[in-house]
């Protein structure tokens, strides 16, 4: 150890405006007030403007009766509800049709993706001629040519087509039956839950052992087996305690059953087809980013095409895929927004639309309606970077 | 560099602290349109006989000539308006935020209107209610007979909450099938969507004579509402409500005097009290509201009476052919009543 000269700290002290540490931190903290001071000015701006004109502010009105009906809701609702419960119908179905385009959207877009590299020449031109119209049109007019292309071509309720006369589609929606469980029926979801855990611990299981001795089962029919056949076995021995409420016309339309409605199947088709061709083109890209080499290599070792496919190619596509996937999944719940153009009751219809209007709160409203998006679209991305962080390239 | 930045940020929030306390918005609308050189009008999306664009893209209508009346009594033109399209969504807010300073766009006069959204109705420009349109093969003659039917209505509207409460007053149920513009509804019932096209009659039988086929549909006879339609202004400014609500009351005043546009001019010689205040022959009624005497002159030579602006519009003489019904004058059985000049 030697001892350092003190040569530097013998002169004066420098003034605090030279340190450079210090100076950063004053501005750091000026620029954090100037911000803080910016927000306070706008927001007690708003309010004395709104005071000034004798508008209503606050958020009282959500326990005020909303007095109108929604035509699509997942919980009890009637136009005796509050405008507070009017914000979670539409949330729940913004969610809904999210959730669901998303699914759909990814198996569509990974299916044609796949099927663009496919050295079929019929069904790659297919794929391409798919993406290349589905992305190329504003999504409004994809909406617009489902809801009022395809609704115009159904039939009118009393000339619906039916299937086996307990399935109906007209230009009311669809109507399918639905299950009215009597008791003993718990046992079903039970023995469900048998299964799936069962079919868990054979597949730890058999991947010990094959790890252990080499040996294998199948273990993935197995237990598609037993979660399909165990539930319904039960079902069987029990004697089927379920009865169908099967839709039936009455009067000007269908009663009974689960009712599909017309809107909710024109926005998830636009939106599962548009958003898909975006997808496709990732998975594409994904794929091809992996050079040939790899497939090569995997090859040479003979391990079989789908073994290829699922240990060497897929892993380090999705490492490419899942960023760019992330964007199409936050682009598909907001252009979930659209479906006010069609009259699906969403939360921009029914809560930014309907009620914005009925108590004229425009800013509390359009609030509440952006921290929404904001808040689906931040979980969104999280659960996204977390899988990515999972998938990432391990490196040693 | 990076010095400089910060210290032009801290410069411009003082700055903008420094005009928050002159910020609340000017309140005179009457200077303000003067400055312009235009009055500021919110007009529906396309409704005919009340606010829709001509053959030649001009804004014709009833409530298109509420704006044409404020034009004359403030310009002494009525073709200096600014039309401003919103759907019934838009309205209120474009009013509110001060895009539009008349909302004159078939606007149904309510307590929460009138109240929490800061807004004031200065009239009302026809009485109105709400009724149903029904396709004719439905074979339908009573809304009473309308349990369980799909029923399509336009977003953000009186109408909305109303049906609602018939059809729960009366046990019924329905599904309400939401759209945002009259076009769209009007679609969603042609394309079959709907069995029920709901709104205020007038709007029924303008949407009416849009149809393919207008014969195949009929209006059912219950009204089940109230519905008084009126031109709505921002609270806080009485001048221009005044202007808003007197130009409205000139033009009822000069149907009941029996001025037209062809003899206002004729009229301005005449004897009777009543017409030479209104004409600003004797005084100048129009101080009191910062406007020069002809005012109400100007708008009944410019636009015409009420009687001629409704049957012109929405009356025998459109292809709406609405009767006058309640909305003659108080001296013909109706209920229109001006308040006089005086």
């Amino acid at each position: 150890m030697s001892v350092r000269p003190k040569a530097h700290s013998l002169g004066p002290k420098p003034p605090f405006w030279r340190d450079r540490g210090k100076r950063a931190l004053i501005f750091q903290v000026l620029l954090i007030a100037a911000v803080a001071a910016f927000l306070l000015y706008i927001v007690s701006n708003t309010q004395a403007n709104l005071a000034a004109r004798g508008i209503t502010t606050g958020f009282g009105f959500l326990n005020n009766t909303a007095g109108f009906g929604i035509v699509q809701s997942l919980i009890d609702y009637s136009s005796q509800s509050t405008y507070g419960r009017t914000f979670l119908v539409g949330l729940l179905n913004t969610l809904l049709v999210s959730a669901l385009g998303i699914v759909a959207a990814t198996i569509i877009g990974f299916i044609v993706g796949i099927a663009r590299l496919s050295p079929n020449w019929l069904i790659a031109r297919l794929a391409s001629g798919y993406i290349e119209i589905f992305r190329n049109i504003p999504l409004l007019l994809q909406i617009f040519f489902w809801y009022f292309a395809v609704l115009r071509a159904m039939p009118s309720a009393r000339d619906s087509y039916s299937l086996g006369e307990v399935i109906f589609l007209n230009v009311r929606g669809l109507y399918v039956p639905e299950p009215l469980f009597e008791s003993g029926f718990g046992l079903i979801p039970l023995a469900l839950g048998i299964a799936v855990v069962a079919s868990i611990a054979l597949i730890i299981w058999n991947k010990r052992r094959h790890e252990a001795t080499g040996k294998r089962l199948p273990a993935g029919w197995i237990s598609l087996a037993l979660i399909v056949g165990l539930p319904l076995f039960v079902l069987l021995v029990t004697g089927v305690p379920v009865t169908w409420d099967v839709p039936e016309l009455r009067g000007f339309n269908f009663r009974g059953g689960i009712t599909i409605i017309p809107e909710f199947l024109a926005l998830w088709l636009a939106l599962s087809i548009y958003t898909a061709s975006f997808i496709a083109e990732i998975v594409r890209s994904g794929i091809q980013a992996i050079s040939h080499g790899q497939t090569e290599a995997a090859q040479a070792l003979s391990l079989p095409q789908n073994l290829v496919l699922r240990l060497v190619v897929v892993p380090q596509a999705l490492r490419v895929i899942i960023p760019p996937l992330t964007s199409q999944y936050l682009n598909l719940i907001k252009n979930s927004s659209l479906a006010t153009a069609i009259g699906y009751p969403d939360l921009v219809s029914v809560f930014a639309g309907t009620t914005l209007n009925q108590t004229g709160q425009a800013i509390e409203v359009i609030a509440m309606t952006m921290a929404v998006y904001l808040t689906i679209s931040l979980l969104v991305s999280m659960f996204m970077n977390w899988f990515n962080a999972r998938v990432a390239l391990v490196e040693r | 560099m990076r010095d400089n930045k910060n210290k032009w940020l801290l410069v411009t929030s003082a700055a903008v602290l420094a005009l928050g306390t002159a910020s609340l918005a000017s309140a005179n609308t009457l200077q303000n349109t003067l400055q312009r050189g235009a009055v500021q009008c919110g007009v529906s999306d396309g409704l005919p006989g009340f606010s829709a664009p001509d053959d030649q893209g001009e804004w014709q209508g009833l409530d298109v000539d509420v704006c044409r009346a404020v034009a004359a009594a403030v310009f002494g033109d009525a073709d200096a308006v600014r039309y401003i399209s919103l759907n019934a969504v838009e309205r209120f807010t474009a009013l509110q935020s001060g895009e539009v300073d008349v909302l004159s766009r078939n606007t149904t006069w309510t307590t929460t209107r009138d109240t929490t959204l800061g807004l004031n109705f200065t009239g009302v420009t026809f009485y109105d209610g709400i009724g149903f349109m029904v396709n004719r093969d439905l074979g339908v003659s009573s809304a009473k007979e309308l349990d369980g039917a799909a029923v399509c209505v336009q977003s953000g509207t009186t109408t909305e909450l109303n049906v609602a409460d018939y059809f729960r007053a009366n046990g019924m149920e329905f599904d309400p099938i939401v759209f945002d513009t009259s076009e769209q509804t009007v679609g969603g019932y042609e394309a079959g969507r709907c069995d029920v096209l709901t709104s205020d009659t007038s709007q029924l039988a303008a949407l009416r004579i849009q149809l393919s086929d207008p014969d195949h549909s009929v209006i059912l006879p219950e009204i089940i509402s109230k519905e008084p339609l009126g031109p709505v202004v921002r609270q806080g400014d009485d001048q221009w409500f005044n202007i808003v609500k007197w130009s409205l009351f000139a033009m009822l005043n000069a149907e009941e005097m029996g001025i037209t546009q062809d003899n206002v001019d004729e009229m301005r010689n005449s004897d009777d009290p009543d017409i030479a205040r209104l004409l600003g022959q004797d005084g100048n009624y129009g101080e009191g509201m910062g406007l020069d005497a002809n005012w109400a002159y100007n708008i009944i030579s410019q636009v015409g009476n009420y009687g001629e602006s409704f049957e012109r519009n929405v009356g025998m003489g459109s292809p709406l052919e609405i009767e006058r019904g309640i909305n003659a004058l108080w001296t013909d059985g109706g209920i229109q009543y001006a308040p006089p000049i005086r």
